[in-house]
Formats: C-alpha cells, sequence, structure tokens
C-alpha cells in the first residue's frame, strides 16, 4: 500500500467519522418537539376595528385575577367612572374578572371565546362587550338560543351597558365594574 | 333554532397564533438511515485495518459487515415493531460503537507483539459474539417490557437483587487485584457490576420518586444552602458506606464511583437542592482520601496516576505511561487504521485501554469525534428524561444516562491520566462480554422510555363546541 493510499484513506476515515457526527446532530436539530407556536393569518373580514386584535392575543380562558391595568385606560379617557374591570358574579366561573383595555370580549362556549362558559345553556358564540366609539361598553347577542339578558329584558339589539348591571348568558351572571 | 349560533360580525382576529403540541413523527426510517451510516464506517476502517497491515482487503471483511448489519437490522426492526416512536439516534449510535470497538479488538488481535505474549486469545470472535448477546438481551428487553413503568414495582426487589450482584464477587477470587468477577469454572467469568448499575437506578428511581418531597422540602437553610434533615441524610449515608464498603473489599473504585456517582445525580435531580451535589462531593471525596490511605491497591493506582513515567524505572506496571504516549504520539489526526504502537500497552489494551489505540490511530479528532457520539448518547438520554411524563420514567432516564456519562468519564479520565485509573471498562467498545450485554441493555431500556416519552397523547376530549346547547324551556 502506498503512502499516499493510506494517507488519503487516513483522512478520509476522519472525515466519515465527523460526517457521522454531523449528521447524527442534525437528526437532533430536525428532531426539537414539542409545542408549535403558528402565526395565524387573518381568518375573516369583519367589522372589528384595530382594537380588537388584542383581544385575542390575550389567553383564552383567563381564569385568574387580573388587576386592571393602568395601560388599559386608552378607552375609558375623558370619561369618569367608566367600568375597569367585567366580573363574573355567578355561575361556574363565579370571580373571575377580566381588566376592560378596550378590546371586544367575546364570551360562549367556543374554546377561543375570551371568556370561555362551561356552561350548557350557553352557545358556541353567545355574545360580546365592546366599547363603541365613545368609550361606552356595549354588550351585543350573537344571534344566541337561550338569548341575553339585561337586567330582565332579553336583548334584541346591541345595548349599552349601565355600571353594575347583571348580564345574563345561561347560568352565568357578569356586570361590570369599576 | 341552530345550536351553533351564527356570527354575523365576528372581530377579524389577524396576527394571532396558536400554541397546539406537535405530534412528534416516528422518525424510523431516519433511524434506518443513520443505522447504514454506523454500520458502513466500521466497515470501512475494518478494510482499511487490512490495507494498511497486510496491504490487501481483509478475508474477515464480508462476515463481519453482515454480522454487525445483521445484529443492526434485527435491532431496527424490532424497534420499528415494539417502540415505534422511540428515539431514533441511541440505536445508530450504540452500533457504531459498538462497531468500532469490534475493529479495534479485531485490529489489535493481529499485532503480533500481543501475540507474542503468554495470555494471548484473539477476542474479536468472542466479541462479536457477545455484541450478538447483546442484541439479543436488547430484543428481549424492548418485547417483554411492554411498559417501563412496570419496572417500578420492583423498586425494593431491585435492591436487594443490586446488593447480591454487588456483593457477589466477594466471594470469588480476586483477577488483576480487583474482585468485580463472578467465576464461573468452564463457563468463564461476568462481571456483576454492570447489570447492577441498571438495577440499582431503578432501584434509585423508584425510591427518590417517592421520597424526592422530604428531602427537598424537610430542610434548613443554612450559609445559602439548604440542609437536610438528619434522618433524611439516612439513604445518602447508607448509598455512601455501601460504596466505600465496595472500594475496601473488592479494591474497585470505578464501581464504588460510578454507583455513588449516579445516585448524587439523581439525588439532585429528583430534589433540584445544589446541596446534595455539594455532600456528595466531599463525601466522595473524603472516602476515597481515606480509602485510599489505607488500601494498598487503591493507593498504587493513585501513586501510577501521579508517577505515570517511573514506571520504566522501578519496572512496574508501564500501562499508563504507554497509554499516554500513544495519545501523544497520535497527535491531531492519528497514525492512520493499523499504523500505531498501542499494542505496546500490553495487557488490557483492548479492554480498560482501548481508548488509546483510538488517540494513537485515529489521533485527537477521532478520539474527540468518539466522545462526541458518547455525549449524544448521553444527550438522547437526558432528552428523554425531559420528555418524559411519568416521575419514575425521568428519574430512571436520568440515571441511565447519567451512569453512562460518569462510565465514559471515569474510564476516558482514567486512560488519559486526568483521574486515577479504574478497573472499568468504555461502553460497547471495550472488549468484554458484560459490559456490552449490560450497555445493550441500558440501551433498550433508555428506548423504551422514550418510546413511551415521545409518543403522541391520544387525543383530547371532544371539544365542548361541538356539544348540543339546551334549551331553556319556559
Amino acid at each position: 500500500m502506498s503512502e499516499l493510499t493510506l494517507t488519503v484513506m487516513r483522512l478520509g476515515f476522519l472525515a466519515v467519522l465527523w460526517l457521522f457526527v454531523i449528521v447524527a446532530v442534525q437528526v437532533i436539530r430536525s428532531d426539537l418537539f414539542g409545542t408549535r407556536v403558528t402565526q395565524r393569518g387573518s381568518r375573516r373580514g369583519g367589522a372589528g376595528d384595530g382594537r380588537a386584535q388584542r383581544a385575542q392575543a390575550a389567553p383564552p380562558q383567563q381564569r385568574q385575577q387580573q388587576p386592571p391595568q393602568a395601560g388599559g385606560r386608552r378607552a375609558d379617557r375623558g370619561r369618569r367612572g367608566a367600568p375597569t374591570k367585567l366580573v363574573v358574579s355567578e355561575g361556574t366561573l363565579t370571580g373571575t374578572t377580566v381588566a376592560l383595555q378596550g378590546q371586544t370580549i367575546s364570551l360562549g362556549r367556543a374554546h377561543d371565546s375570551t371568556i370561555v362558559l362551561d356552561d350548557d345553556y350557553a352557545s358556541s358564540r353567545h355574545a360580546r362587550i365592546y366599547p363603541d366609539r365613545d368609550g361606552q361598553w356595549i354588550v351585543e347577542d350573537l344571534g344566541s338560543t337561550n338569548g341575553t339578558y339585561l337586567d330582565r329584558t332579553r336583548l334584541t339589539t346591541p345595548t349599552p351597558i349601565p355600571l353594575g348591571a347583571p348580564i345574563r348568558i345561561g347560568k352565568t351572571v357578569i356586570e361590570l365594574r369599576k | 333554532m341552530s345550536a351553533i349560533s351564527p356570527m354575523p360580525n365576528m372581530p377579524n382576529t389577524t396576527n394571532t397564533t396558536t400554541i397546539s403540541t406537535e405530534g412528534p413523527p416516528s422518525r424510523r426510517n431516519t433511524e434506518l438511515a443513520l443505522l447504514a451510516f454506523a454500520v458502513l464506517i466500521p466497515c470501512f476502517a475494518y478494510a482499511n485495518v487490512g490495507l494498511a497491515m497486510d496491504g490487501e482487503m481483509p478475508s474477515g471483511l464480508l462476515g463481519y459487515g453482515l454480522g454487525l448489519g445483521l445484529m443492526a437490522g434485527v435491532g431496527h426492526l424490532v424497534v420499528r415493531k415494539f417502540a415505534r416512536y422511540a428515539d431514533p439516534l441511541l440505536l445508530p449510535l450504540a452500533t457504531f460503537l459498538n462497531g468500532i470497538g469490534l475493529v479495534i479488538i479485531w485490529r489489535l488481535d493481529q499485532s503480533p507483539r500481543l501475540q507474542a505474549r503468554k495470555f494471548f486469545t484473539a477476542s474479536a470472535t468472542n466479541q462479536l459474539m457477545f455484541s450478538a448477546l447483546g442484541i439479543a438481551l436488547f430484543v428481549a428487553v424492548l418485547i417483554l417490557l411492554k411498559d417501563h413503568r412496570i419496572l417500578q414495582r420492583y423498586t425494593y426487589i431491585s435492591m436487594v437483587a443490586a446488593l447480591i450482584l454487588l456483593v457477589a464477587p466477594m466471594f470469588f477470587p480476586a483477577k488483576f487485584g480487583a474482585r468485580i468477577w463472578i467465576t464461573i469454572p468452564g463457563l468463564g467469568s461476568i462481571q456483576p457490576g454492570e447489570f447492577a448499575k441498571i438495577v440499582l437506578a431503578i432501584f434509585f428511581a423508584g425510591y427518590l420518586m417517592v421520597k424526592r418531597d422530604a428531602l427537598a422540602l424537610a430542610s434548613r437553610r443554612f450559609m445559602g444552602l439548604y440542609l437536610p434533615r438528619g434522618r433524611d441524610l439516612g439513604p445518602i449515608l447508607a448509598v455512601w458506606a455501601f460504596s466505600i464498603l465496595i472500594l475496601v473489599f473488592e479494591t474497585d473504585l470505578g464501581t464504588s464511583l460510578l454507583f455513588f456517582g449516579m445516585f448524587v445525580v439523581m439525588l439532585y435531580v429528583a430534589t433540584e437542592r445544589t446541596s446534595w451535589i455539594v455532600f456528595g462531593l466531599l463525601m466522595s471525596a473524603v472516602g476515597a482520601v481515606a480509602v485510599s490511605t489505607f488500601e494498598h491497591h487503591v493507593q498504587e493506582r493513585v501513586t501510577a496516576w501521579l508517577h505515570p513515567f517511573d514506571a520504566f524505572k522501578d519496572g512496574s506496571s508501564d500501562q499508563i505511561a504507554q497509554a499516554l504516549m500513544a495519545f501523544g504520539s497520535g497527535g491531531v489526526f492519528g497514525t492512520g487504521w493499523g499504523q500505531g504502537h498501542s499494542d505496546l500497552i500490553g495487557f488490557a489494551a483492548n479492554s480498560d485501554f482501548i481508548l488509546a489505540t483510538v488517540g494513537e490511530e485515529l489521533g485527537l479528532a477521532g478520539v474527540m469525534a468518539i466522545l462526541l457520539v458518547y455525549g449524544l448518547i448521553v444527550e438522547r438520554g437526558v432528552r428523554t428524561a425531559l420528555a418524559a411524563r411519568d416521575p419514575f420514567g425521568k428519574l430512571l432516564a436520568t440515571g441511565l444516562s447519567g451512569a453512562f456519562a460518569i462510565q465514559v468519564f471515569v474510564v476516558a479520565g482514567g486512560v488519559m491520566g486526568l483521574i486515577p485509573l479504574t478497573g472499568m471498562t468504555m461502553p460497547f467498545m471495550a472488549q468484554g462480554g458484560s459490559s456490552v450485554i449490560a450497555n445493550w441493555a441500558l440501551i433498550a431500556v433508555l428506548i423504551k422510555i422514550s418510546d413511551t416519552a415521545r409518543r403522541p397523547a391520544p387525543a383530547p376530549a371532544p371539544s365542548p363546541d361541538a356539544e348540543m346547547t339546551q334549551v331553556v324551556r319556559p
């Protein structure tokens, strides 16, 4: 065997050896698994305003207490006595609060609602609560099966919500508070 | 009335993210491709050795290649059938190391210098047979062990079994200065410590899973460290005393270090308390120093480590010096297969000192690649532990890969002169039946855990959206 052949084989073997290691590392790289974060594009056009974006950015099931944030009072600038939080006062989610930061809050059994209602009498997309241009909070029934009640009256049109008035959805009652 | 209400003007949801769990693919074909690669490289090395030493293709190449390929193929098919979602890297990496080890053992068999020795026996064929036995055990574990959590039931039985395995060699005559073999006349000898490693990991995992809260939470804070209560120190003290006893009666530094190290690693992982590591290091240092002052065999090892080149003056064993010179003459790219003089190491050149041959013939580049492959096996083990959903599997995978890592460190460190040499074998590469069989079993358990860990979770309960809304009847 000539010296040259042996040298070529020696270096060739090392190259192949390292190639094996590199391929193995590449397999590890392509093997990272776990949770995958996908960007969802614009799913459906609609009449929602730009502020609605933040509504869905919040995790859908907010069971924890969320203190009202100072930065979230943009909507009620210029209005004294505007509500700062939404409180669930009856039903399985009693005690849940959601800070009102100018976002649209959707209510229903659908898992992507802002407040997911575990309530047999609620529809998937039951109602939504949103601020109008003046910062007045409006509740709107989304054609639910059993209807949305503000105090004792069943809603037919989007209606402004007075502070502290109970909104009944199935067995759940929510109200806006300061 | 429709159950799902229409949404006339839902707000548009632009630029939002969904976080979902991604089902891992089974990756069996990746494994097959890597496995083919892992069989071809040792074949290349085998041909290279023959060409360099005799100037012709070795006659055994076909048989060797087929043998290794067959073993790898059987292993792969069984993994495909019984552990579909297992980690794709563990089997190819282990096969690769086993193949390279076989080539080095065969290469040392060819050495005239070793053949001239009094007790020379060609060990490559034996090693191939032991590797086949190892694969057989691997297959048996994969088929018979339906779920690694079954092992949890045998926590205390494992403890007893491990004690028996560890204590048994004391009653057999010492070989090469260490009582770590059980000799069965006519059949050969086995090294039970290698199997005890796996059994003990099962015991530690089962025990710590139950006791970890007591060990982690009931503690006082002192100087930035969480000091465990006296009674919780019991188990670590017992294991420590036991490993010291092994050291004293079996004069086996490696095994005692391995078991104590494994226990400390698992204790740390189970409790997240750094204080255990501090305690463990202190205790093992104290134990090692104390024992080495009065135990002659251990003392000899320490002296040989501190002054390896004195061997040429006083005529004691020059193995370590020869190993160091082998590494030195290898340089960065090595001398090439079959062209080194690592056979000068003489006794145990193909078992404890096998890494020196890699160091001489493949150089620093080769040693690094081999150590990286070991590192990748350990990494896959730890990744398995991270992905495992049950605490027992987590601890078992950590313990097994920790033991594997410690063993590689202890052997490589000993051969390279970083720590005193201990009589342990390089997993998969070194000549020795018990070692290769036990390590195949270890890989099988890891593969089984990773199969459970990576198996896609069962489909979630049907979404509440799909249920009908009940209608209020006045």
